[in-house]
């Protein structure tokens, strides 16, 4: 039961991360119909600037600091290079982004080396938020922070304690904070009027006095450094290195098409269904073979052999979602929720 | 006044045949909670030539995407030919006979003019997604497209891009598409949108060339261009039909004076 | 009339002289270039050519931005060398030349079953699409050992079944020759395509992909048709890349190598049909040469490629053609001057700035060597202020140098255009 319970509460962690950088990216296609390739690549700046600023200021200000610098920067490169490819095209506004994360790879590689860097949560967040006990005897119950004794005395039989780690629980704090303040702006603040109207009837916004580049430069910088902020927790949560961009670009690129292009709520459907899958299929050690032979069937020597039929579902977790990605491209091509036709 | 009108009573096409080239039977079609298309009964006899009109925001274009395959109605039928069509894709429509051009032009920009109407020919002709047989080897294809070429008077920008033709040239080619597949029936959406005097009364001449023994269905708004070219017209307001009549009649119909022409008694044409 | 009785199409000689030098440069590289890295180097190139020109039928002439389009190259590899090891067991018996053959047969059928749902959506979702695809396969690239041969990769042996007048494939050049013949045919196929209805087609669907569908064609057979005809040529790039090397490894199906198709795909001009030849070569000429020179190598080719897209859109080939009509029209002799001043400054303030990042990479990486470093014949010392003053300084002055000459070439080109554009009135009023 606890494992469910676990499970399910980092599946809704991890698929909440991929919210808030499908998030950041849905607003810049939506804003602008440019797919920004380089989003992760952002995510990963943010964390490598979190860690920086952490071992300089500590973590808390480098969680606001980081985002912002992050942000900064996707600011300074939608004027400097983005602008200009936005005669040619959607396809080379695309490339221009394909470009930039190889520079980005590159320069990070270069300025903090090719392995992976140890960025440590603060003490705040170390440990476990809470901890769910099953006793034998008493059944399941719940604590906040650590166990601690109760989990070593095993004087009362075997005490199962799983912890839900406090960085985890902070990732889904901060990304509904997140959601929630971004709604906000869209919809009860002026600017968000304005971002909502530039992005159906950019035209018009401009003609009614908006400065629309200007906009398009501040809501390219308002989803990067949303991935900043995503790339200061993630790269605290579980893992800081040059990988991390190519690992979780490709996902959030699957989110938002599985959601539908352009559609908010299904990036957030899609973020969760996909974060689910992932943790789910990564726990669990069955195969085929093993359905199979709980069905009572038993096969030749020869067939328990194949490959196939002897792949775990955790051996084959990685492709899950793209699987997702091509039945939801069969059988509902304009994704979970999607209004526009990509 | 139009001499058109004369032409259908001896016309033996519209004599013989008793199916309508293209039917409409109470077609809807709403966009979430609007509704554009409140219920359109038409029919359009073989040959016969139907200018559509009707103040902004009638539902005009909607009703040509309808009948092309862009949207499929809400409700109601739609028949070509007497092949049932609503619903279908645009190349099926197409392929069955129907073919329209476009109020804001949809030409190929980085094929030359000839390429343009070339590949416009290619269907009808029967090659279809033919990679072994060389362009330049069919005749038919070829010879069909110097034709058109000629009779929308562009023979002299063969070669050129279409995104650099002029306005006016632009929307010969656009013409010159629509028919290039050899469609009996055939929908212009404004073709003299944005045009001058003399550009558009030269296009309605060529319009009237290209479109001889064909069924044409054309939004207008230029009325010198109605009277002019129509057997028939029809007055589209608020998603319905008001009239649908000859053009003496239909400036004589009070309700279509008071919706769209204004109440000083049929001022027509300029 | 038929204009078919009067038409009087003089005999296309320029055609026939290009490709006739082609297959020259073709036939006659290997003696130029003796070494043996020169003839892995043109052996890699023509397999490159193929793959490249079929990934541009699917980007220049299709408007299809395809994120994945290794996985159609390494497939076929794969299905080759499975089917070379087939041969060298005896349980099949096909020429090793016809090898890419089957190579090709993978690509088409692969793409026949991944391209249905892929050429679905157009536009970005499908290059969003193709990236997932790609990751898929990458994926079960190590879930897949019987097939994809695990970390180890497949290898087999191209010397194997019976040889063929003395031609077992054992020496490189003997392996150059067999490419050589492929992408001389493989090229004049593809060039052939773009002359067909489907070709014309497809170019069509580029421009006006709705338009297409009002004249009778569905659009998405169209692509899906493309899809599978580059999938096709891809699978031969696979299968001749499998006899050259001879092993496949995941990295065939990767990531980086579809990246890399992209990338020179566009740099080398994806406007132009002999642009991706260009690409292909600049793409051999970077990954085997300047990654030995640098190991900034792929922060230049990003950079490269971010100004390629902002400034060049065209590609290299768009550059050359559009220098060829202004040669064309006799204005060529103005802007040479301009040209090798551009090009002097441009390479000085390139040094300058590669002198930083090579700077920064020796620190980064080979610290344990100690701090000075070899670079463009000097010694620099990356600890020392000096060198990075100076680097500094060059760069500086060479950009504002570079910047001046680029406004007046600027001016002078546009003059030029304008004199074109009067010039071609001209002659049409004539």
């Amino acid at each position: 039961m606890e494992f469910v319970i676990i499970s399910t509460l980092n599946g809704l962690s991890y698929g909440l991360l991929l919210f808030m950088l499908s998030s950041g990216l849905t607003l810049i296609f939506s804003m602008m119909g440019v797919l920004n390739f380089a989003h992760a690549s952002f995510y990963m700046l943010g964390a490598y600037g979190g860690y920086t600023l952490s071992g300089l200021i500590g973590f808390w200000p480098a969680l606001v600091l980081a985002p912002l610098i992050t942000g900064a920067l996707g600011a300074a490169f939608e004027r400097a290079s983005l602008r200009k490819v936005h005669v040619y095209g959607h396809v080379p506004e695309l490339l221009v982004t394909f470009g930039l994360s190889y520079i980005v790879l590159e320069l990070v590689q270069l300025i903090w080396g090719r392995v992976a860097v140890e960025f440590q949560p603060p003490a705040l967040l170390q440990g476990p938020m809470f901890t769910l006990i099953h006793h034998p005897v008493e059944g399941l119950s719940w604590v906040w922070g650590a166990a601690g004794a109760l989990c070593t005395d095993s004087s009362a039989g075997a005490v199962v304690c799983s912890p839900f780690p406090a960085t985890r629980g902070f990732v889904m704090l901060t990304a509904l904070a997140m959601m929630g303040s971004l709604w906000w702006v869209l919809a009860r603040t002026r600017t968000g009027l304005i971002i909502q109207a530039a992005l159906t009837h950019p035209e018009m916004v401009e003609a009614l006095g908006h400065n629309v580049p200007r906009i398009f430069m501040l809501v390219f910088g308002l989803g990067t450094g949303l991935a900043g902020l995503a790339g200061v927790i993630g790269g605290s949560t579980f893992v800081t290195e040059p990988a991390m961009a190519a690992t979780v670009g490709s996902v959030i690129f699957v989110v938002v098409v599985v959601g539908g292009m352009g559609s908010l709520a299904g990036a957030f459907l899609a973020s969760l269904l996909i974060g689910l899958i992932q943790t789910y299929a990564v726990a669990v050690d069955a195969s085929v073979l093993d359905l199979l032979e709980a069905l009572g069937m038993t096969l030749s020597a020869a067939a328990r052999e194949n490959s196939i039929i002897k792949l775990t579902v955790s051996q084959v977790a990685p492709i899950l979602p793209y699987l997702l990605l091509v039945l939801i491209l069969i059988f509902r091509p304009k994704g979970l929720l999607g209004t526009r036709e990509g | 006044m139009s001499i058109a009108s004369t032409r259908q009573a001896t016309d033996p096409l519209a004599a013989g045949l008793s199916t309508p080239a293209l039917e409409l039977k109470g077609v809807r079609k709403q966009f979430g909670k609007t509704e554009i298309i409140r219920g359109v009964d038409l029919q359009v006899q073989q040959g016969e030539r139907v200018a559509i009109i009707g103040p902004n925001g009638a539902g005009k274009s909607t009703l040509f995407n309808l009948i092309s395959g862009r949207f499929a109605p809400s409700q109601g039928e739609i028949w070509l030919q007497g092949h049932r069509i609503d619903g279908k894709t645009p190349y099926q429509v197409n392929r069955l006979g129907l073919s329209r051009s476009f109020q804001i032009t949809n030409i190929f920009p980085k094929l030359s003019v000839f390429e343009n109407l070339r590949c416009a020919v290619l269907w009808s002709l029967g090659y279809r997604y033919t990679f072994w047989k060389f362009l330049a080897d069919l005749d038919d294809a070829n010879d069909r497209t110097e034709a058109l070429l000629e009779s929308i008077r562009l023979d002299k920008r063969r070669d050129v891009l279409a995104v650099n033709l002029t306005y006016a040239e632009q929307r010969a080619l656009e013409i010159g598409i629509t028919i290039a597949g050899g469609s009996t029936v055939i929908l212009l959406d404004e073709p003299t949108a944005g045009m001058s005097r003399s550009e558009t009364s030269r296009f309605v001449s060529l319009i009237r060339e290209v479109t001889q023994n064909k069924t044409l269905l054309t939004v207008e708004h230029d009325m010198g261009v109605v009277f002019g070219l129509a057997d028939r017209i029809a007055v589209v307001v608020y998603g319905e039909v008001i009239a649908f009549d000859t053009p003496e009649a239909v400036r004589a119909n009070p309700k279509v004076q008071e919706a769209y022409l204004g109440t000083s008694g049929g001022e027509g044409g300029h | 009339m038929s204009r078919a009785v009067y038409a009087f199409e003089p005999y296309n000689v320029g055609r026939w002289i290009i490709w006739s030098l082609f297959a020259i440069v073709l036939l006659a590289a290997p003696w130029v270039f003796k070494s043996n890295l020169a003839h892995s180097m043109l052996s890699q190139m023509g397999i490159a050519m193929i793959a490249c020109l079929a990934y541009n039928l699917l980007l220049g002439q299709g408007g299809m931005l395809s994120f994945g389009h290794a996985v159609y190259t390494g497939l076929g590899g794969y299905l080759a060398m499975h089917a070379l090891n087939a041969v060298s067991a005896g349980s099949l018996s096909l020429p090793v030349s016809l090898i890419p053959l089957v190579g090709g047969a993978g690509g088409l059928f692969f793409a026949c079953l991944l391209g249905y749902v892929t050429t679905r959506k157009s536009g970005t979702t499908f290059a969003m699409i193709t990236l997932g695809m790609a990751e898929l396969v990458s994926a079960m690239s190590l879930m897949f050992s019987e097939f994809f041969g695990g970390e180890a990769g497949v290898s087999g042996n191209r010397v194997a079944g019976t040889p063929f007048m003395g031609i077992n494939f054992g020496p490189q050049i003997q392996v150059y020759y067999l490419i050589a013949l492929y992408t001389f045919v493989c090229v004049a196929l593809l060039f052939a395509f773009t002359r067909t209805p489907l070709g014309r087609i497809l170019n069509a669907v580029r421009d006006n992909p709705e338009r297409v569908e009002f004249i009778g064609y569905n659009t998405q057979h169209v692509r899906y048709f493309a899809f599978m005809i580059a999938g096709f040529f891809s699978g031969i790039a696979g299968g001749l890349g499998a006899l050259n090397f001879e092993i496949v490894t995941a990295e065939v199906v990767g990531a980086a190598r579809s990246g890399a198709y992209l990338l020179f795909t566009f740099l080398g001009g994806a406007t132009f049909f002999f642009g991706p030849i260009i690409g292909a070569i600049l793409m051999i000429l970077a990954s085997v040469l300047l990654s030995e020179l640098t190991k900034a190598w792929l922060l230049y080719l990003g950079l490269v490629f971010l100004f390629m897209v902002m400034y060049a859109p065209g590609g290299m080939a768009s550059l050359i053609m559009m220098n060829l009509r202004v040669a064309s029209f006799g204005h060529l002799r103005r802007l040479w001057v301009a040209y090798v001043g551009l090009g002097v400054l441009a390479v000085i303030a390139l040094l300058s700035a590669g002198a930083w990042i090579e700077m920064v990479y020796h620190l980064q990486l080979n610290s344990a060597l100690g701090p000075t470093l070899k670079f463009a014949g000097m010694t620099l010392d990356a600890l020392s202020v000096r060198s990075w003053f100076g680097a500094g300084f060059v760069l500086v002055t060479a950009l504002g140098l570079f910047e001046l000459a680029r406004r007046q070439y600027r001016r002078d080109w546009d003059e030029i255009q304008v004199q074109i554009e009067q010039e071609i009135k001209r002659r049409e009023a004539l």
